[in-house]
């Protein structure tokens, strides 16, 4: 197409050709000099359309060309869009509503695009706003974007956008302010009682949901100002103040004694004099109570469990004291049997995941609920022998190793437990890697640059027996030795010499079904990722996966051995990564580093790159069992010298990685998309 | 609760070379039973390892116990260039004659001093291994360019500090290292101590110090979610000072804390929400 504008009289003629505007004595002539300004492809455009509105309707084409002449100009890159909301409105309800949703259209364009300068997406303060969530107390929170702002106390809802405040920061601050009142409502109670014996008596219920949001806001922000003040502050800025009518409901919510149920005698009160239209403020998102009450009677459930099930462990062996956690635990507390002990302190003594549970269930309760603190019956765990459906018959080929696994219940090892089969990971798709090359082009140049730094970080090395320079202080030393009788070293050169890394790296993925999506991709470009920044280092390394399904199918995929190159065949096979089954780790443990500790390096790494905590099918390995007998693999590596270090996407708060790593030697990335940003830079420091 | 000198500061008395005698009380708020295991330790003559994240009163236990136990006090701070030489002593020329010129650690022993040495994993690997003879049963330390082996007194102790924080896998200490020691772990202090501390230390009244404290647990529980480590009690106490030199909560706290925990934009940014929100 020639780039050259069309002129008037030209475009007065395309009209009258595609329209037959002669026969209906129109004149193109207004329209054609509106658009003769315009630029030649937007010309192009704006006939395309006429042509195309014209085969349905003649009017249709004619408005479409007119109106467009006006507007296209202002309507840019979304010409296309308003055109088909304008065909669309002309199929539904004729021509006179086809004007009316062009003119709309055009004007709301014209005011977002003045606008969105101001307006700030979820996507661009999420990172800020996660860390600032995670700071605060209470149970880890995930954070995604919604059509509203709510929560089912688990996950907090935000709009994708917010365009309300008139400029960025404020922008910023309400969605500061809804998040900050999402999170108190889970952390001060909003959900632990149940309003419905107060909703249904209201006519509308919506009416009556909007007023409990409203009432809670003025509660929470109250609970909010006592340790957070400063938050509190801003919040009450954004919403200006109360109206006159509701200051004394504000003022009783916000004593320090005020719970959700002062908040429903608010709604009561109200209800009894007639309750209008709720006043509307920004930052009060809305209210789903029984969504919210139906994920936290799951968790109260899980956690509950969990609590009791610890308890159980501790009172059937005596271990009180904050060493409970780290000896293994001799057999079960015999049924039934209960000591009156002080809770508190018996909390306390719980190992680390079941004190994250209990410390819930005072979030959900306010207090721990008693029937926890007593179990007896059915709350005692029965761990689950030998539901191993093994379906071994179904396997011909010969296990290529067995390993033992540690029954902490037993305090044994059960020997040969696992049978391992290790294989070639399947190739994938040969293009995936240079998609991903070339769209992390950028990362991966600046990831290059800063390790080749750390490979060049060769800081001179004083007192060699040979070098490029004269070593001063050294031969000021030998010169002071020499004159004093003493021998004098013969160290006296600085070299640059490489320093020698000697470092052995073994990544160890998780090919669990419950990486599928998000997360395998995840792990497949941070491999990616972590190939090229670590071929810029010259460690060796190697890549393998695993899975697996009940004991007598746990596998071991081999993406990359120590020996092979990162050539094309191994970035197919990082390309094949996929979701398979479950996670029985400390088999994988166990022989992963079992190849790692043949490698002749000083330092040997083993890196897990996972989404959660070990599992595998049946309940046998779910839980503390799986946990422990990973954690003897990890101690058993640990003394042949091998470190571990586990890289975990897990939203349920990780709780079991301190015991598992230590405290330090592990990270948790809140957002799987975030992993392969993450991960050369974790490397790093890992090995830096 | 003040004290007339400078905040934050203890009162020391240069002796010979490096050796320090801490003439009045340095403050230290004991968080658990500190004391006494390293006042037995210093009686069996046994080397006593600290462990913490960096800020939580480490060098000032030392300090403190130094003074308690009336023994001078030698504090050297390893780095990867620290040679045995920089610690044990070397020959220097002064006009025409050579001087030997005893190193921290061997003046640490003549002296019947505690050595504390401090993030000894930064050392040279070949460095460390000069305190073995010194942490044994022999108790001596060898000076081989003079031939000499300095038989340590009872009251030298040797002292480390060591945070396990690191995560290079390259800075690991060695068993054979670390088993020499009595370890004592540091952690940050409860709550109310720590806010009595940053008050003391800070010059703030307990109002300011309480809020310091509340950032500053917050800011631990970014640990590993975009920090790696929360603000230690040090920089409580840092921007106690600022506040209390006049500047405003908020520009001080910035400056004091957020700046020097993180660089990337997103968790400043969260830090810098946090800030507002406890202020
Ligand atoms: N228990 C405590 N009693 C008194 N002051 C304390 C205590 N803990 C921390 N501080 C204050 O924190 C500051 C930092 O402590 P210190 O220098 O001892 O840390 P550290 O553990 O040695 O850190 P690093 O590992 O970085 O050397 C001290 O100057 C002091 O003001
Ligand atoms: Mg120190």
């Amino acid at each position: 197409m020639s780039e050259r504008k069309l002129f008037a009289h030209e475009l007065e003629a395309r009209l009258d050709e595609l329209l037959l505007l002669s026969l209906r004595q129109r004149s193109a002539e207004e329209p054609a000099a509106l658009l003769e300004a315009l630029p030649r492809q937007m010309q192009e455009r704006v006939l395309h359309w006429a042509g195309v509105a014209a085969q349905t309707s003649d009017d249709l084409g004619w408005l479409i060309a007119s109106l467009a002449a006006v507007q296209a100009a202002s309507l840019g890159e979304s010409l296309d869009d308003w055109v088909r909301a304008g065909l669309d409105a002309y199929d539904r309800s004729g021509l006179a509503a086809t004007r009316k949703v062009l003119n709309e259209f055009a004007a709301a364009r014209q005011g977002s695009a003045r606008r969105s300068l101001d307006s700030v997406s979820f996507v661009a303060i999420e990172g800020r706003l996660s860390r600032f969530l995670h700071a605060l107390d209470g149970r880890p929170l995930r954070l995604v974007s919604g059509k509203t702002a709510w929560t089912d106390t688990e996950t907090l809802w935000l709009p994708e956008r917010l365009d309300v405040a008139t400029d960025a920061a404020g922008n910023r601050r309400l969605f500061k302010a809804m998040a900050a009142l999402l999170w108190a409502q889970t952390r001060f109670g909003t959900f632990n009682v149940d309003p419905e014996v107060e909703l249904a008596l209201w006519p509308d219920r919506g009416r009556g949901l909007a007023w409990f949001a409203l009432f809670e806001a003025m509660r929470l922000e109250a609970c909010i100002a006592i340790e957070l003040p400063g938050l509190a502050l801003d919040i009450a800025a954004l919403r200006g103040p109360w109206p006159a009518e509701l200051e004394a409901a504000a003022e009783s919510l916000a004593r320090s004694d005020a719970t959700v149920a002062d908040s429903l005698n608010c709604m009561a009160a109200l209800r009894k004099v007639g309750a209008g239209d709720t006043p509307k403020f920004p930052h009060v998102g809305v209210l789903d109570p029984v969504a919210a009450r139906r994920v936290r009677a799951a968790r109260v459930v899980r956690e509950m469990a969990i609590v009791r099930r610890a308890l159980n462990v501790l009172r059937g062996t005596g271990l009180h004291g904050p060493d409970a956690d780290k000896s293994d635990y001799p057999p079960l507390a015999a049924e039934g049997e209960t000591q009156v002990v002080d809770p508190q302190s018996e909390l306390l003594s719980l190992p680390p995941p079941a004190r994250e549970a209990a410390k819930s269930l005072m979030q959900d309760f306010g207090d721990i609920p008693p029937e926890v603190l007593h179990p007896a019956g059915p709350g005692a765990w029965q761990p689950v022998e030998g539901i191993d459906t093994s379906n071994a018959a179904s396997c011909t080929v010969q296990p290529d190793a067995f390993y033992d696994e540690w029954d902490y219940r037993r305090a044994t090892w059960r020997h040969d437990w696992c049978h391992l089969y290790e294989m070639e990971a399947p190739s994938g798709d040969h293009e995936w890697v240079d998609e991903v090359k070339l769209r992390h082009a950028h990362l991966i140049r600046s990831i290059r640059r800063r390790f080749e730094a750390l490979r060049g970080e060769d800081k001179p090395q004083k007192r060699q027996f040979d070098g490029e320079e004269i070593d001063l202080d050294a031969q000021v030393d030998a010169r002071a030795d020499r004159k004093s009788g003493a021998e004098p070293s013969s160290r006296l050169f600085i070299h640059r010499r490489r320093v020698e890394r000697s470092l052995a790296v073994m990544f160890m993925v998780d090919m669990s079904g419950s990486t599928k999506g998000w997360v395998n991709d995840a792990e497949r470009e941070s491999l990616v990722l972590l190939c090229e920044a670590i071929e810029a280092l010259g460690d060796s390394y190697a890549i393998y996966g695993f899975s697996g399904w009940t004991r007598t199918h746990c596998d071991i995929y081999r993406i990359k051995r120590f020996g092979d190159r990162y050539d094309a065949e191994t970035r197919q096979r990082i390309a094949g990564i996929e979701a398979k089954d479950y996670t029985r780790m400390g088999v994988a443990v166990r022989h992963l580093s079992g190849l790692l500790v043949r490698q002749n390096t000083r330092h040997k790494l083993l890196v897990t790159l996972s989404d959660g905590r070990p599992d595998d099918y049946g309940d046998e390995y779910r839980g503390r069992y799986g946990i422990e007998d990973t954690r003897r693999a990890l101690l058993e590596a640990r003394e042949k010298g091998i470190r571990s270090y586990c890289v975990t996407i897990d939203r349920h708060g990780a709780d079991y990685l301190p015991q598992l790593y230590g405290p330090a030697h592990y990270s948790v990335i809140d957002d799987a998309r975030k992993l392969p940003q993450k991960i050369a830079e974790i490397y790093r420091k890992l090995t830096g | 609760m003040n004290t007339t000198k400078p905040a934050g500061r203890t009162d020391v008395r240069a002796l010979t070379g490096s050796l320090v005698r801490l003439v009045s009380e340095p403050y230290y708020h004991a968080t658990g039973d500190e004391l006494a295991v390293f006042e037995a330790a210093a009686r069996s003559c046994l080397p006593v390892m600290l462990k913490g994240p960096t800020g939580c009163g480490k060098t000032r236990f030392v300090e403190h116990m130094a003074w308690r136990l009336k023994r001078p006090l030698v504090t050297v701070a390893c780095h990867d260039d620290l040679t045995t030489a920089d610690l044990v002593g070397r020959y220097l020329i002064v006009g025409d004659e050579t001087v030997w010129m005893d190193g921290p650690l061997a003046a640490a022993v003549r002296a019947g001093a505690i050595c504390y040495l401090d993030e000894i994993v930064e050392a040279r690997k070949d460095t460390t291994v000069v305190i073995h003879p010194l942490t044994d049963s022999r108790r001596a330390l060898p000076v081989e360019k003079r031939g000499e082996y300095i038989d340590a007194p009872p009251d030298f102790m040797l002292v480390i500090s060591y945070n396990p924080g690191y995560q290079s896998v390259l800075k690991e200490m060695k068993p054979s290292t670390r088993q020499r020691f009595v370890a004592l772990d540091f952690d940050y202090p409860e709550a109310d101590i720590e806010a009595s501390i940053v008050a003391h230390e800070g010059g703030v009244d307990a109002a300011t110090a309480k809020k310091l404290v509340k950032l500053g647990s917050l800011t631990r529980k970014l640990k590993g979610a975009g920090l790696d480590e929360g603000a230690g009690t040090r920089l409580l106490v840092h921007a106690a000072q600022l506040i209390a030199a006049g500047m405003d909560a908020g520009t001080a706290c910035t400056a004091a804390i957020a700046r020097p925990l993180a660089d990337e934009t997103d968790t400043r940014a969260a830090l810098d929400d946090l800030i507002a929100a406890v202020f």
